[in-house]
């Protein structure tokens, strides 16, 4: 399993007002394809749909139409290729505070998904693997007793993504994992997510609304706007020549020191 | 351990103790004697009633009956609020709505006029009927409480992220999300229990309670019977209220003290402790 294909996939949510339903188009007709190793940005405005297609991804909800595909065959909700499928695809939250189970160590919230996906392991290798796993995040092992409120933002999004690779993953979806921390450690967290992509040689989807550090990370970016992409290509050409005016927009936004000393000069 | 918890579970502990073991010490509650109305004394620790019969031994049984029904009310509530509170908010759809309408209908029975309508039916009713009709009229209340919680705990990451790693589902239920509602559960249970007491006791005082058996409601049904009040026999009467409002007390205090526990703003802080982080101009 290596390539994720998305084929025109739609997806419409049904509102109730009273007795009057409204259809919302959170996703219209999105195409892409990621190969293994590569990175793809996502970039949109909130409510551009990028969570939703992270959701599609990860088999929480179910698109209107349109497909996805794994290297060509369709995505299936059931069985034993379904499973397959859930090892092969893991995500990072947003939000480290609420993905992990404050009741929980951090231990269990990595013993699961290695025991879900080697049932044969014994006590003493899942704990090795465990072990392994946090220090792949640079985390010290002796964190595998603490509980979730005993860690830093940074500390838990780095067991997020060390959850996320424990199934051995092929592609990655990470979204916004750098939105709730501290500017001081965004950075930190970021490289750790490329190391361990070049190391893996994983499929990253990067959902993010900074352009900047989708720049720096991505190979492609694609920009989301009211559901649809608008704009799709390599990293810098989406930055520096921006062809849809959402895109334009979005990229004057973004402070940029060179423009604004350009305009002091003058 | 705050104050108030330590409180609450010293003074349930004692009436649980007096309840269990106070049965196995004191003599026959029913036996009649020919000595009428007497005070505390001339070897009744309490004194006794209208026909002799000795107080004390009588509030040991009533302890114990009243426990009883508590108990059962309280396992019985856990149970029944648990099922169609979390498992119809963790099924979701069909299951959810047909949960919750039924959650609903059960909530707008009202107890008393049902328990009116099984004694007509029933007429030798036994502690353990009460206690299931009190179940019944009294889990819908905490179902809804567990079921709104259920729903904001179903949603978060980490429940998806559980998801998402292949669990099975009732893992998730079992493992993911139950531990993180034992403290409302713990409370939940905990005013079931107080409910159930008081409720006892306000049925058994409208001879509406359980036949045949001691509580302190069924006590306080015979004393007042025997205008305890009007002859100022407070020995009889007394007791068992004491013992129902210290029960109840000690229950909220101790369930005050989880809901601190859930909800750390609860905790009243006093004026100097609130002052110590304000800035000083």
């Amino acid at each position: 399993m290596s390539v994720l294909e998305m084929r025109d996939v739609v997806m419409e949510y049904r509102l109730r007002e009273g007795l009057r339903t409204t259809r919302l188009r959170a996703v219209d007709k999105v195409s892409f394809e990621l190969p293994p190793g590569r990175t793809i940005a996502l970039v949109g405005q909130s409510g551009s749909g990028k969570s939703t297609i992270a959701k599609l991804l990860m088999q929480l909800e179910r698109p209107t139409s349109g497909s996805i595909l794994v290297d060509g065959e369709p995505m299936q909700y059931r069985g034993a290729r379904a499973a397959a499928y859930r090892k092969a695809v893991q995500m990072v939250f947003q939000d480290p505070f609420g993905s992990l189970n404050p009741y929980h160590t951090i231990g269990h919230h990595l013993a699961r998904p290695v025991k879900l996906h080697h049932p044969d392991f014994s006590r003493e290798q899942v704990a090795d693997r465990v072990a392994e796993l946090l220090r792949r995040v640079r985390l010290d092992e002796d964190y595998v007793g603490r509980k979730p409120h005993e860690l830093s933002g940074g500390q838990r999004q780095r067991v997020a993504i060390a959850r996320a690779l424990a199934p051995e993953p092929a592609i990655l979806v990470a979204d916004e994992p750098v939105s709730m921390l501290d500017v001081s450690i965004r950075l930190g967290v970021l490289n750790l997510l490329a190391a361990l992509q070049r190391e893996e040689n994983l499929g990253v989807l990067y959902i993010t609304h900074d352009l900047a550090t989708a720049r720096h990370f991505s190979d492609e970016i694609m920009v989301l706007y009211h559901g649809a992409v608008v704009e799709h290509g390599p990293a810098d050409d989406v930055i520096l020549n921006p062809q849809h005016e959402y895109t334009q927009l979005l990229a004057e936004a973004a402070p940029a020191p060179e423009r604004r000393l350009a305009e002091l000069g003058h | 351990m705050t104050l108030k918890l330590g409180v609450g579970l010293g003074i349930a502990g004692v009436i649980v103790l007096f309840g269990v073991i106070g049965p196995l010490v004191v003599g026959n509650p029913s036996t009649v004697r020919d000595m009428g109305l007497t005070g505390p004394g001339n070897g009744f620790l309490l004194g006794t009633t209208q026909t002799g019969q000795d107080v004390f031994a009588q509030l040991a049984y009533a302890t114990r009956g009243s426990l009883i029904i508590g108990v059962v009310v309280g396992a019985l509530t856990l149970l029944l609020s648990s099922f169609f509170g979390i498992v119809g908010a963790f099924v979701g759809g069909w299951a959810d709505e047909a949960f919750s309408l039924f959650t609903n209908i059960m909530l707008v029975i009202p107890g008393l006029p049902l328990v009116i309508l099984i004694s007509s039916y029933v007429p030798n009713k036994s502690i353990w009927l009460v206690a299931a009709v009190l179940a019944i009229t009294s889990w819908a209340g905490s179902a809804r409480v567990l079921r709104g919680f259920t729903l904001s705990v179903r949603s978060r990451d980490y429940v998806l992220a559980a998801k998402i790693s292949g669990e099975k589902r009732w893992r998730i239920l079992f493992v993911e999300i139950l531990p993180n509602l034992i403290p409302l559960l713990a409370s939940q249970v905990v005013f079931a229990v107080i409910f159930a007491i008081l409720g006892e006791a306000g049925l058994s005082f409208l001879g509406l309670g359980a036949s045949g058996s001691f509580t302190w409601g069924t006590m306080l049904f015979y004393a007042q019977n025997g205008l305890a009040l009007r002859l100022g026999a407070w020995w009889w009467f007394a007791p068992p209220g004491l013992a129902i409002a210290l029960f109840g007390a000690a229950l909220s205090l101790i369930n005050f003290s989880i809901d601190e526990i859930i909800n750390p703003k609860l905790r009243s802080q006093t004026r100097a402790e609130r002052n110590k982080w304000s800035v000083k101009a």
